[in-house]
C-alpha cells in the first residue's frame, strides 16, 4: 500500500472496508427475520463449524492470491489427504491400536502430505516457471484421480472404533465452542498478524504488486511464492484433520469445488485477484457470507432449491460490487 | 470432477485385449460408461470391469474395449474412437445424458453394430437393439410405499434430493404419488446432490428448522450416511428412521443387522451394467435372442432378505 492511500484511510472511514461487512450484517438480519432458530446457539455452531474447512484453506489462499498466484488444487488435495490419512490410520491400527497415538499419526500424515503437496505446486510454479493456473489445474486432476483410485471408485472409511475416538475433534470443544471454530479463529488471527505485521506479509504483497520491483528491493521472490504455496498446503492438511472426524470417510466427491469457494471468499473479502493487496479478516467475512447463504436458503421456504446457485451468484457479485463502488467514491 | 478419469484402467484393459484381436472371427464389444465420480458410479465401474474380466475368460472369441468418461462430450469422443480404431461389433452404453449421446449412438447402430443401452434411454426410440432399463419411477414408488407402511398414522418427514436431473425428478414424482393420501406430510425437500457432505449440511439445517421430524427419505445411501451423522451429532430422538436407497453394502449390512434407524433399503443396482454386458455377449456368441427391453425393478430390502443383496467385494 502506498503511503498516500494509507494517509487517506486515516482521514475518513474507508467505505471499501465496509462492503463485505455490510453484506454480512444484511445476511444475518435477513436470516434472523426469516427464521427464529437462525440465531440459536445450535445453528450458529453448525454454520461456523462447517465454515471452518473452507475458512482455514481460504486464509492460506489469501496469501497465495496476494502474492499474485492461484491454487485450484486445494479441493482435490483435501480429498486426497483425507483418503491418505484414513488409509494410514487403518494400516497402522494393528500396530498402534485405536488410541490417541494413532490419531496423532493420522494428523502428522495430513500435515506432512499437505506440506509436500504445497511444495510440489510451489516448486513447479517458481523453479520450473510454469503458470500457477496450469500447474494447479494439473495437480487438481491428479489428486482427484488418486483419491478415486485409492478408494477403487467407492469410499474410504475409517475403522469404526477409531471414528468414535476422533469424532470429538469435529463435534466437541472448549467452553461450548467447537474445535473447528477454535482452530479456524486461531488460523485467521495468525494469518491476519502475519499479513499486517510480519515482513512476510509485506513481501507477499510486494511480490504480487510488482515482482520485478520486489526483486530489486532484494526480496527473494521465488522463496516468498514457494512459501505461500507450502503455507496453503499445510492449512489444507489442518482443514482435513478437522474434516475426517466428521463423517470418517473420503471419496471422489470429497472437497468438490472447495477451491472455487475459497477463491470466491478471498475475493469477496477484498483481496485483489491480480495480487498486491490481501486482507485476511475480509476473507473470514467472505467465508461466513458464503456459508450463511446456504444456511439461510435451507432454513427458508418459498425459494425453489433449483435457484440456490443463482441466489448465491447474485449475492457474491453484489458483495463485490458494493466494495468496488465504495472505492470509486472514496 | 471434470478431469478425474479412470484412464489407467482403460489403457490396461485395452492393452490386455490387443493380442486377442489377431485371432480370427474375433468380435469386439465396446463398453462406454460414466467415470466413478460418486459411490453408485464406482459400483457400476466395478461391476463392468468384473463382467469384462469374466467374459474374456469364458469367450476367447470376444474382445472388450472399456472406456469411462467424465462428461457427455468425452463419452461421445470415446464412442467415435471405438468405431474408428477398434471397429466394434457391439456397443454397450450407459449414456451420461440422453440428448447429446443420441446421435453418436445412432451412428453406431447405422454402421450395423449391435447397440445395448443401459439405465438412461436415448431421446429417440428404436435405435437400440436391447435396452436394459433401471426403473427410477419404481424406485420412488417403492420408497414411498415403504414410507406409507412404516408410518401408518401419517407423520412429518423431510426429503433429500439428488443432483437436479431427470432421474431425480422421476424418483421424486414416484415417491410423491405413492405417499399421496397416506397422511404423510413432507415438511421440506432440498438437494443433497447424492453427496455425504452436502446432505449432512442440509440435514443439520432441517434439524434447526423443524422441532419434530418423524422420518427422513434420504433417497440414496451416501446421503443417508450424512443424514444419520447429522442426527447423531444433534442428539435428536424424534426421528424414527432414515430410508436411503441404491443398496450400498454398508447400509445393507445395517439393515441386515436390524439397525432400527436403517430398517430398509430400495435397490437401484449398479450391477445392471453387468446384465447388459452379459446379455450382449450371449447375443453375439449364440443364437439365443436377446433383443427387446429388460427392466430391472427396484426391490425393497428388509432385514429378512438383506443378506441376498450384500456384495462384500463391491466398493459400493
Amino acid at each position: 500500500m502506498s503511503s498516500a492511500e494509507r494517509l487517506e484511510r486515516g482521514w475518513r472511514p474507508d467505505l471499501r472496508v465496509l462492503g463485505p461487512l455490510l453484506a454480512l450484517a444484511a445476511l444475518v438480519l435477513i436470516g434472523a427475520l426469516l427464521n427464529g432458530n437462525f440465531l440459536s446457539a445450535g445453528n450458529i455452531t453448525n454454520v461456523l463449524s462447517r465454515s471452518a474447512f473452507i475458512g482455514i484453506i481460504a486464509v492460506g489462499m489469501t496469501f497465495v492470491i496476494t502474492s499474485g498466484g492461484l491454487d485450484l488444487s486445494v479441493g482435490s488435495m483435501a480429498a486426497f489427504i483425507a483418503g491418505l490419512m484414513i488409509l494410514v490410520m487403518n494400516a497402522l491400527l494393528p500396530v498402534l491400536g485405536a488410541g490417541w497415538p494413532l490419531a496423532i499419526a493420522g494428523m502428522a500424515t495430513a500435515i506432512v502430505a499437505g506440506t509436500l503437496a504445497g511444495m510440489i505446486n510451489g516448486f513447479l510454479i517458481t523453479t520450473m516457471r510454469i503458470e500457477a493456473f496450469i500447474v494447479t489445474l494439473g495437480t487438481m486432476g491428479i489428486y482427484r484421480s488418486l483419491v478415486t483410485w485409492l478408494a477403487d471408485g467407492g469410499t474410504l472409511s475409517l475403522d469404526f472404533g477409531m471414528r468414535t475416538l476422533i469424532r470429538p475433534i469435529y463435534f466437541n470443544g472448549i467452553l461450548g465452542i467447537s474445535f473447528p471454530i477454535i482452530v479456524f479463529a486461531l488460523v485467521a488471527i495468525c494469518g491476519e498478524v502475519v499479513m499486517r505485521r510480519a515482513a512476510f506479509g509485506r513481501h507477499a504483497a510486494a511480490v504480487g504488486s510488482n515482482d520485478r520491483v520486489a526483486r530489486y528491493s532484494s526480496v527473494d521472490v521465488n522463496r516468498v511464492r514457494l512459501t505461500t504455496y507450502v503455507f496453503l498446503g499445510i492449512l489444507v492438511g489442518i482443514a482435513t484433520i478437522m474434516y475426517v472426524p466428521r463423517l470418517g470417510a473420503a471419496s471422489s466427491s470429497t472437497g468438490v469445488l472447495w477451491e472455487l469457494e475459497a477463491i470466491a471468499a478471498v475475493i469477496i473479502g477484498g483481496t485483489m485477484l491480480k495480487g498486491g493487496f490481501g486482507r485476511v479478516w475480509g476473507t473470514v467475512v467472505g467465508v461466513l457470507i458464503l456459508s450463511l447463504i446456504d444456511n439461510i436458503l435451507n432454513l427458508t421456504d418459498g425459494v425453489s432449491p433449483y435457484l440456490n446457485g443463482a441466489i448465491q451468484g447474485v449475492i457474491i457479485i453484489l458483495a463485490v460490487i458494493l466494495q468496488r463502488e465504495k472505492r470509486a467514491e472514496g | 470432477m471434470k478431469i478425474s478419469k479412470m484412464t489407467g484402467a482403460v489403457i490396461a484393459v485395452g492393452a490386455l485385449a490387443l493380442p486377442a484381436a489377431a485371432q480370427e472371427d474375433t468380435k469386439v464389444i465396446g463398453v462406454s460408461i460414466p467415470a466413478a465420480t460418486h459411490g453408485w458410479a464406482g459400483g457400476m465401474n466395478f461391476h463392468a470391469q468384473q463382467a469384462v474380466e469374466r467374459l474374456e475368460e469364458v469367450y476367447p472369441q470376444l474382445d472388450f474395449v472399456l472406456a469411462t468418461a467424465s462428461d457427455a462430450g468425452k463419452q461421445v469422443n470415446d464412442i467415435e474412437d471405438m468405431i474408428a480404431t477398434r471397429n466394434i461389433d457391439a456397443l454397450v452404453v450407459l449414456p451420461f445424458e440422453s440428448e447429446p449421446l443420441t446421435a453418436p449412438v445412432q451412428a453406431v447402430a447405422d454402421s450395423g453394430a449391435w447397440v445395448t443401452v443401459v439405465d438412461r434411454g436415448l431421446s429417440v426410440e428404436g435405435i437400440e437393439d436391447l435396452y436394459v432399463a433401471g426403473d427410477n419411477a419404481g424406485f420412488g414408488r417403492v420408497s414411498g410405499e415403504f414410507m406409507a407402511d412404516a408410518l401408518p398414522d401419517g407423520g412429518k418427514i423431510v426429503a433429500l434430493r439428488g443432483i437436479p436431473t431427470t432421474i431425480d425428478n422421476e424418483r421424486v414424482e414416484g415417491f410423491e404419488a405413492a405417499i399421496e393420501g397416506s397422511g404423510i406430510e413432507v415438511l421440506g425437500m432440498e438437494h443433497g446432490n447424492w453427496n455425504r457432505d452436502d446432505s449432512f449440511t442440509v440435514m443439520q439445517d432441517f434439524l434447526s428448522k423443524y422441532d419434530s421430524i418423524d422420518a427422513v427419505w434420504a433417497s440414496d445411501d451416501d446421503m443417508a450416511i450424512g443424514v444419520l451423522a447429522a442426527i447423531e451429532a444433534a442428539g435428536r430422538e424424534d426421528i424414527q428412521f432414515v430410508l436411503g436407497g441404491a443398496g450400498m453394502k454398508e447400509m445393507i449390512a445395517r439393515t441386515r443387522d436390524n439397525d432400527p434407524m436403517v430398517p430398509a433399503n430400495v435397490t437401484y443396482p449398479p450391477a445392471m451394467i453387468a446384465t447388459a454386458i452379459e446379455l450382449t455377449a450371449v447375443g453375439l456368441t449364440s443364437t439365443a435372442p436377446v433383443s427387446g427391453e429388460f427392466t430391472i425393478g427396484s426391490v425393497l430390502v428388509t432385514p429378512e432378505n438383506a443378506a441376498e443383496y450384500y456384495y462384500p467385494d463391491s466398493p459400493f
